[in-house]
Formats: structure tokens, C-alpha cells, sequence
């Protein structure tokens, strides 16, 4: 089953053109990187999906949703979709159990007790349970980015979307990050990855997609993509991050 | 000294008044100040135009043009008919609003943009991510800035005696007239508001490290 259909995906900022006629198709469960880079697009492309950038033309269907039609309740969709950005944006006036639960409460009208119950199991499962009562400001990179994961996920999401989550974070914390999302893929979650990690690309994604120039140039599955790239631009890029 | 002390139950009845004064007004503006700051973030440019042109129209006009317009200009229409206080109430609060709505507008837009998106992408509303996460982080932010206003607002009222309110100012001016001791009665006034304003002072920092982010 479909989760994401994109359909001739324009994007413009003023005459600036930086998605030009994307088309993508994401199944259920599957794990796609996107890969690329810098203003190629990928992350325009990811945010694209939640409707977070307004989208120029095209179609965008998430969940049986088209997200681009007017009388789309983009709210509802939107409960569906997580997010995780590379500047984390946990609220800095909540404690962690606070960021987790206020979507839940205040979205679904769960029970707070129950609302905190699922955030403790949560955090149990990104592995933080013990920083329940702390502030994002206490936390470092790694934790806080858990803890943004976490607070996706109490929305109980069908697709995950990351935007970079790795990119702000010191080296040795990315390897927790990149552990609790395979975790995620292992379960099953629906993800579109935009990441720099090709060892998590490789390893993880089911499909990579190679961005450049707002077009998708290449996509394959990941041995074939890095193993064997068909196109110049995509040999140029994996020739200097590899 | 006996001057002061047989003065003093007038004065204090004058600063009974300019409390009552001050603080109706000064919650009213905070109300008005709201709600033309997130006019003026409002999509609808019509919206944004008329925040725009109410805190121009009082940040350019001085406070005691105001207070005239309302309470005489208003007034010799002859269609509504205010007494002094109101009108001190309402220029007051009309004020405070145009100046706590530039303090608010700046406040929000101070909030970094990946707060707004990270509570639109867990589905919240527009009104729910101002109310639960870019609010509550603004006014801690504004606080300082908050507490300056409301204080000039305070000084603002002795203005209001210029109309006859019997606030903490005209009742200086009464017992000044009356004694003919301009020194000891003006120097009183000037310690009373003087306390009001540090005990004000004492209270925001206290609410400022209540609030304060962790």
C-alpha cells in the first residue's frame, strides 16, 4: 500500500525554482533516504510532505490525504506525519515529559495520566526515561533529539519524517540517534530520511533517492545506488562524501 | 513634618485613585495590546493595516492630546457622555495598548520559527501553537520590557489630574495650595510614587525568576 504519492511536485521561493517535477512513490513500512547536496532540494522536497513549505504544483498524497487540495484538513494530517528537525525545536519552557505529552492532551484529549504513561514508555524506548523531568535546555544534542523523536512518536504517527537529524549533533552522539531510528525502521515505521549518514543510508533504507538540482536524479536500492551509480552527478556526490 | 503627616490621608486617598486608575488600564491595554499585536501578525492585510494605522496614530500624538480628545472632543459631540475617570480609564488603557502591542509583536516574532513548525507538525492549530508554545515563551522574553511600560503608564496618570481626577497628583496640588509648603508636599508625592513604582519593579523580578527558562 502507497503511504506517500508525490505527483509533478513544483516548489517555488519567488522565481526561484527549487523542486521542479518530483515524483516519488513511498510504500508502507519502507525506509527511504534521500541524499544530496546542500540546495539540492531534499529537505524543501521532505518538508513538502507535511505541508510545511506550501507546495507550488502538483500532487502530494499522504495516507490516502491529498494534501494538496484546498478542503484537506491539513491539522488531522498532520497528526499522522512526525517530524523530527535538525535544530531538534523541543519547547524550552516544558520539561521532556511536558513536550511529549502536550500533543497527546491536548490534540487527542488523552487522559493526562495516560498521556504520561505513554511518554515514560516512550522515553523508556529512546532511553531516557530518567531525564522525564528535565528541561530541553539540560539535555545534550543526542538526548534532545531523542526526546524529539519520542515526541513524534506520542502522536502515534504512520510515516516519520527526519529532516537531517544528525546534522547539528557532535560525532559521538550520533550514533544513539542513528540506533533509535533503526529501531523505528525495524518495527516497521514508515520514514523518509534526509540525511549526510551514507553508513545509515546503506545499512537502513530500503530505497535511496539522490537529489540535485531540485530534480530526483537517481534512485535505486541502496547497494545498487552506492555500488553502482548510473548517473555522473550522482558519481561526482558519492565520489566526495564516500 | 506635621505638614506631611496631615496630609498624608489625602494624599493617600489620591493614590487610592491612581491605582484603581492605573490598574483597570493597565489590564485593558495589556487586552488591547494583544489583540492588535497578533492583528498585526494577522494574514489578512486589511487587519495588519489597521494595527498599524492605531499604534501610529497614538505613538505620534502626545498622551495629554489624547486624553483632550477623548474627554472634551468626545464628550462635545454630545452622542456618548464620559466622566473624567472613564476617560482617564479609557486614554490610559488606549495608550499603554498601542505601546504593549509593539512589546507583544516583537515578543512573538523573537520566537524562533522552528517552534511554530515543530507545533504545526504535531497537528496543532494556528491558535493552539500561539496559546501552548510561542506565547508563553514570548511574555518571558517581554517581561522586562513589559514592566518598563507599565511603569511609564503609572507616570502616565498624574496627566489625568489635568481634568480633575482627585488622583495622587491633584491632591498634591490641593494640599500644596492649601499649606503653601510646595517642597515638603511635592517632595511626599514624589516619594509615594517613588515606593509604588520600586515595590511594581520588585514585583516583575520576582515574576521574572519565577518564569524564568530552566
Amino acid at each position: 500500500m502507497s503511504m506517500i504519492t508525490v505527483k509533478n511536485l513544483r516548489k517555488s521561493f519567488g522565481s526561484l525554482e527549487v523542486l521542479k517535477d518530483i515524483n516519488a512513490e513511498v510504500k508502507e513500512k519502507e525506509v527511504i533516504c534521500v541524499i544530496g547536496p546542500s540546495g539540492s532540494g531534499k529537505s524543501t522536497f521532505l518538508r513538502c510532505l507535511n505541508r510545511l513549505e506550501e507546495i507550488s504544483g502538483g500532487q502530494v498524497v499522504i495516507n490516502g490525504h491529498d494534501i494538496t487540495d484546498k478542503k484537506v484538513d491539513l491539522n488531522k494530517v498532520r497528526q499522522e506525519v512526525g517530524m523530527v528537525f535538525q535544530q531538534f525545536n523541543l519547547f524550552p519552557h516544558k520539561t521532556v515529559l511536558e513536550n511529549i505529552t502536550l500533543g497527546p492532551i491536548k490534540i487527542h484529549s488523552t487522559e493526562k495520566t495516560d498521556a504520561e504513561k505513554l511518554a515514560l514508555d516512550l522515553l523508556d524506548k529512546v532511553g531516557l526515561r530518567e531525564k522525564a523531568n528535565s528541561y530541553p535546555g539540560e539535555l545534550s544534542g543526542g538526548q534532545k533529539q531523542r526526546v524529539a523523536i519520542a515526541r513524534a512518536l506520542a502522536m502515534n504517527p504512520k510515516i516519520m519524517l527526519f529532516d537531517e537529524p544528525t546534522s547539528a549533533l557532535d560525532p559521538e552522539m550520533v550514533g544513539d540517534v542513528l540506533e533509535v531510528m533503526k529501531q523505528l525502521a525495524i518495527e516497521g515505521m514508515t520514514m523518509v530520511v534526509v540525511t549526510h549518514e551514507m553508513g545509515f543510508a546503506r545499512e537502513v533504507g530500503d530505497r535511496v533517492i539522490f537529489m540535485d538540482g531540485g530534480y530526483i536524479v537517481e534512485e535505486n536500492e541502496p547497494n545498487a545506488l552506492f555500488g553502482n551509480p548510473q548517473h555522473e552527478r550522482t558519481k561526482a556526490f558519492l565520489s566526495k562524501v564516500l | 513634618m506635621d505638614i506631611i503627616v496631615s496630609a498624608l490621608p489625602m494624599l493617600v486617598k489620591g493614590l487610592q485613585v491612581t491605582l484603581y486608575i492605573f490598574l483597570i488600564a493597565i489590564l485593558l491595554g495589556f487586552l488591547i495590546g494583544l489583540v492588535i499585536a497578533l492583528l498585526r501578525l494577522a494574514p489578512l492585510k486589511i487587519l495588519k493595516w489597521i494595527a498599524k494605522a492605531y499604534v501610529d496614530a497614538i505613538r505620534g500624538t502626545p498622551f495629554i492630546v489624547q486624553l483632550f480628545f477623548i474627554y472634551f472632543g468626545l464628550n462635545s459631540l454630545q452622542v456618548i457622555s464620559l466622566d473624567n475617570t472613564t476617560a482617564g480609564i479609557i486614554t490610559v488603557a488606549i495608550n499603554a495598548g498601542a505601546y504593549f502591542a509593539e512589546i507583544i509583536r516583537a515578543g512573538i516574532q523573537s520566537i524562533d520559527k522552528g517552534q511554530t513548525e515543530a507545533a504545526r507538525s504535531i497537528g496543532f492549530t494556528g491558535a493552539q501553537t500561539m496559546r501552548y508554545i510561542i506565547l508563553p515563551q514570548a511574555f518571558r522574553r517581554m517581561l522586562p520590557t513589559i514592566t518598563n511600560q507599565s511603569i511609564i503608564s503609572l507616570k502616565d496618570t498624574s496627566l489625568l489630574s489635568v481634568i480633575g481626577i482627585a488622583d495622587l497628583t491633584q491632591q498634591g496640588q490641593i494640599q500644596a495650595s492649601a499649606t503653601f509648603e510646595a517642597f515638603k508636599i511635592w517632595l511626599a508625592v514624589g516619594i509615594i510614587y517613588f515606593i509604588i513604582i520600586y515595590l511594581l519593579t520588585l514585583l516583575a523580578n520576582f515574576v521574572e525568576r519565577r518564569f524564568q527558562l530552566r
